[in-house]
């Protein structure tokens, strides 16, 4: 019994230590506060998201395209609308990427 | 050493309802210190939980019976394999296995996406600690399983169908495949807590997915297998209660699987793979309710037990918050974009998820009804297999064709056109192997003849798939064919891995319509010398002989089988008798023919003292694909799950653009 309790708070005391940890590594650190997103960044995510999925979109296309899964008709019908989005993309994440007097 | 387990579940209590409190305080204030403490006391839960996991294997080891769990599922004369078994054979055992793996599971997930989702990683943690708040309260406080008696001289030993090497992976499979689904749930409430719905989520978890998944599928057809050799009834599959518990979050993780790259390549669908989370997450709950409640009427329900009211508050409440928290992020989860047609991949994949949604209540109201019908009319009312094939049949065999269907559509829309040029070999194929096997006479079930129809569709599909990407690849500069195959698979690991997977449930169709809608049956009573036949089959019953082993006597019939007048060999079907159990299986005969997949399946069903035995004999066609299912199911699961590092990459870089700190 004598051994279990010793080991048990052993566990206890190290967990402890294990939760503390970051208080005690930083006990007076210049900034706690965790990244919040804000709507600028928010936004970019947004536009990185949609810039990624129309490049990966069109790159599907052309493989599937080039295998004969998709038609020469579907191919030409689905090109514009995806090189139009990815552009849209692109353009808007440059923008944002500018000074806020150069956007418009 | 009961005090040190006891101790180290409610350490683990303590640090998870910390890693609650804390979490949560910490990601609402933004708190960076407590954010990380949180995580690191989920970190710590896994460890204190992994000391209690050790303190019961070594009193099951040891055979200590002064611990109940021990005495209550081993004895002496168990094998150690089994012994080691009977960790997860028992109730409180099984609740502190789901306690490990949970810990376990969280403490990996957030170290792994640390780099890219730090700021989901924030909210999942404390919701990993709420779900292992429940299971450590179960644990510590309702069904312990560290309490102690005085230690009697045997324990009371096994349950004879569990003693199987069958037992030694299919439950501790079925649980990483429920386990793991906790973790695209608290990551998905995560991000819908962090007001960050974004793709990130979905990458976080989909590995996780995808591997709980795979570890539902496989742990299934490991228990079918066991069922088949082991409980004797000629089947694999009986619609019991705790196996739909198991298929039923399959089912809606499959359907996650499938609408989930429609959100990655649309960003459709989001409330809809919330709700899929949600439903999968809670239906894994309501199978280990089902299995440790002893609510329902199982083979596999091994204790009544007083749990039960706890899990069904907890779903309740599990249920309830995270709605709530979906619809307070409603406007965040709105599509960006609709469907542009009902002919196009997306459109082919909604289809594939409302069967398989359909299927999966169908089969949820089949399991709930003896108790909904025992509480409004006072008797249970259970649904026979007529009912469950009925909906296999209405749903399945539609979903069986889309697999074949949806991978050949084009994204957004195609054209009718198109289709009938891309669906013209598959059609053709189809359409001959229909009535080549009508002409066959297989015309005796017309749904195995669709199944076999639709199965060499998408067969089919999936061959020409294969064959042009490695032809485009080739052209493409890959030096040399094997080249150019494998490096279609490494670039696009999850769309050729879930060919491969369909291949398997295509196999899997084959050998469920084979040995269920084409089999024969005979059965006859016989004495020494006598025989019967069962299909081509001819058996003769020779001998019968007893063999004592350390657990059980052994009692084995001896049938001598030929096929056509050909002598094949003998087979062996009999009973085992636990000595200390005091029960008896049935340990059925079963001849494979490697060839054709057939097995030849026999039961003695009853022995008499003169010697004479009942037998029951099947002849299943086609059996055995279903087994070999699993190894391709396996294999299309490993690719599938295979790392991507170009995703890897993709997702950082993308971190870092938008000005999150990309740490490990």
């Amino acid at each position: 019994l004598t051994l279990a309790l010793v080991l048990a708070a052993a566990l206890a005391v190290t967990c402890v230590v294990a939760v503390a940890l970051p208080f005690i590594k930083e006990p007076e650190p210049e900034s706690d506060s965790l990244h919040e997103l804000d709507d600028d960044e928010r936004r970019r995510l947004d536009l990185l998201e949609t810039r990624d999925r129309s490049l990966a979109a069109l790159k599907e296309l052309e493989f599937d395209h080039r295998t004969g899964t998709i038609s020469d008709e579907d191919y030409r019908a689905l090109l514009g609308p995806l090189r139009r989005e990815a552009a849209n993309a692109l353009r808007a994440l440059d923008r944002e990427g500018r000074p806020p007097e150069e956007r418009t | 050493m009961p005090e040190l387990g006891r101790a180290a579940l409610l350490v683990t209590f303590g640090l998870v309802t910390y890693a609650l409190v804390a979490g949560a305080a910490g990601a609402y204030l933004g708190r960076r210190r407590l954010a990380l403490s949180a995580q690191n006391a989920l970190i710590a839960a896994f460890f204190s939980t992994l000391v209690a996991s050790g303190v019961l294997l070594a009193a099951l080891l040891r055979h200590d019976f002064s611990f109940t769990y021990v005495a209550h599922t081993t004895s002496e004369a168990l094998p150690t394999a089994y012994t080691i078994s009977a960790f997860w054979g028992g109730q409180e055992g099984s609740l502190l296995l789901w306690l490990l793996v949970l810990t376990g599971f969280g403490s990996v997930a957030v170290r792994f996406n640390r780099r890219w989702a730090r700021d989901l990683i924030v909210w999942a943690v404390p919701v990993f600690a709420g779900v292992a708040v429940f299971f450590s309260f179960l644990v510590v406080a309702v069904a312990s399983p560290f309490e102690t008696q005085i230690a009697p001289a045997d324990g009371a030993g096994m349950t004879p169908s569990l003693q199987n090497p069958y037992m030694l992976a299919h439950p501790p499979l079925l649980y990483l495949g429920y386990v793991g689904l906790t973790v695209p749930f608290a990551f998905c409430l995560g991000a819908l807590l962090a007001g960050r719905p974004d793709e990130r989520w979905l990458v976080a978890t989909r590995r996780w997915t995808l591997f709980a998944w795979a570890a539902l599928g496989v742990g299934q057809l490991l228990g079918a297998h066991w069922a088949y050799v082991e409980v004797g009834w000629g089947g694999y599959y009986a619609w019991d209660p705790v196996e739909n518990a198991a298929l039923m979050p399959w089912l809606a993780a499959t359907a996650f699987l499938h609408s989930v790259m429609i959100q990655e390549k649309r960003g459709m669908l989001r409330v809809w793979n919330v709700l899929l989370v949600i439903l999968a997450f809670s239906l894994s709950l309501f199978g280990t309710f089902l299995t440790r409640s002893g609510v329902v009427n199982s083979i596999h329900s091994f204790t009544q037990s007083s749990i039960g009211t706890w899990f069904l508050a907890f779903i309740a409440l599990t249920i309830a918050v995270s709605l709530a928290i979906m619809f307070r992020r409603l406007p965040q989860l709105r599509s960006p974009t609709r469907l542009e047609s009902p002919l196009s991949r997306e459109a082919a994949f909604l289809y594939n998820n409302l069967l398989l949604l359909a299927l999966c209540l169908a089969i949820f109201w089949g399991v709930v009804y003896p108790l909904v019908s025992e509480a409004l009319r006072g008797e249970a009312v259970v649904l026979g297999r007529s009912y469950y094939d009925f909906f296999l049949r209405v749903f399945g065999l539609p979903l069986l064709l889309l697999m074949g269907i949806g991978p050949l559509v084009a994204w957004r829309r195609a054209s009718l056109a198109s289709l009938v040029t891309t669906f013209r070999w598959p059609t053709l194929v189809a359409l001959s192997t229909g009535v080549v096997l009508l002409a066959l006479g297989a015309g005796s079930s017309i749904p195995g003849v669709i199944a076999y129809t639709f199965s060499a569709f998408v067969a089919t599909t999936i061959v020409m798939e294969f064959a042009r990407g490695t032809r485009a690849r080739k052209a493409l500069g890959a030096a040399t064919w094997p080249r150019a195959f494998s490096s279609l698979l490494g670039r696009n690991r999850r769309r050729y891995g879930g060919y491969v997977v369909h291949a398997a449930i295509v196999l899997l169709a084959i050998g469920i319509a084979g040995s269920s809608a084409f089999d024969s049956v005979a059965e006859a009573r016989l004495a020494r010398g006598d025989s019967m036949t069962v299909g081509d089959y001819t058996l003769r019953y020779r001998s019968l002989d007893e063999h004592l082993t350390k657990n059980a006597t052994q009692i084995r019939a001896s049938l001598a089988v030929s096929r056509n007048g050909r002598d094949l060999g003998t087979l062996e079907a009999g009973k085992n008798a636990y000595t200390v159990e005091q029960q008896v299986s049935n340990e059925v005969g079963i001849r494979s023919d490697k060839l054709t997949g057939e097995d030849l399946f026999v039961i003695a069903e009853q022995i008499d003292p003169d010697g004479t035995v009942y037998f029951r004999a099947f002849v299943k066609p086609l059996v055995n694909l279903i087994w070999v299912a699993g190894f391709v199911f396996v294999l299309g699961s490993l690719i599938a799950l295979w790392p991507d590092a170009r995703e890897q990459r993709r997702l950082v870089e993308r971190t870092r653009e938008i000005g999150l700190p990309a740490t490990r």
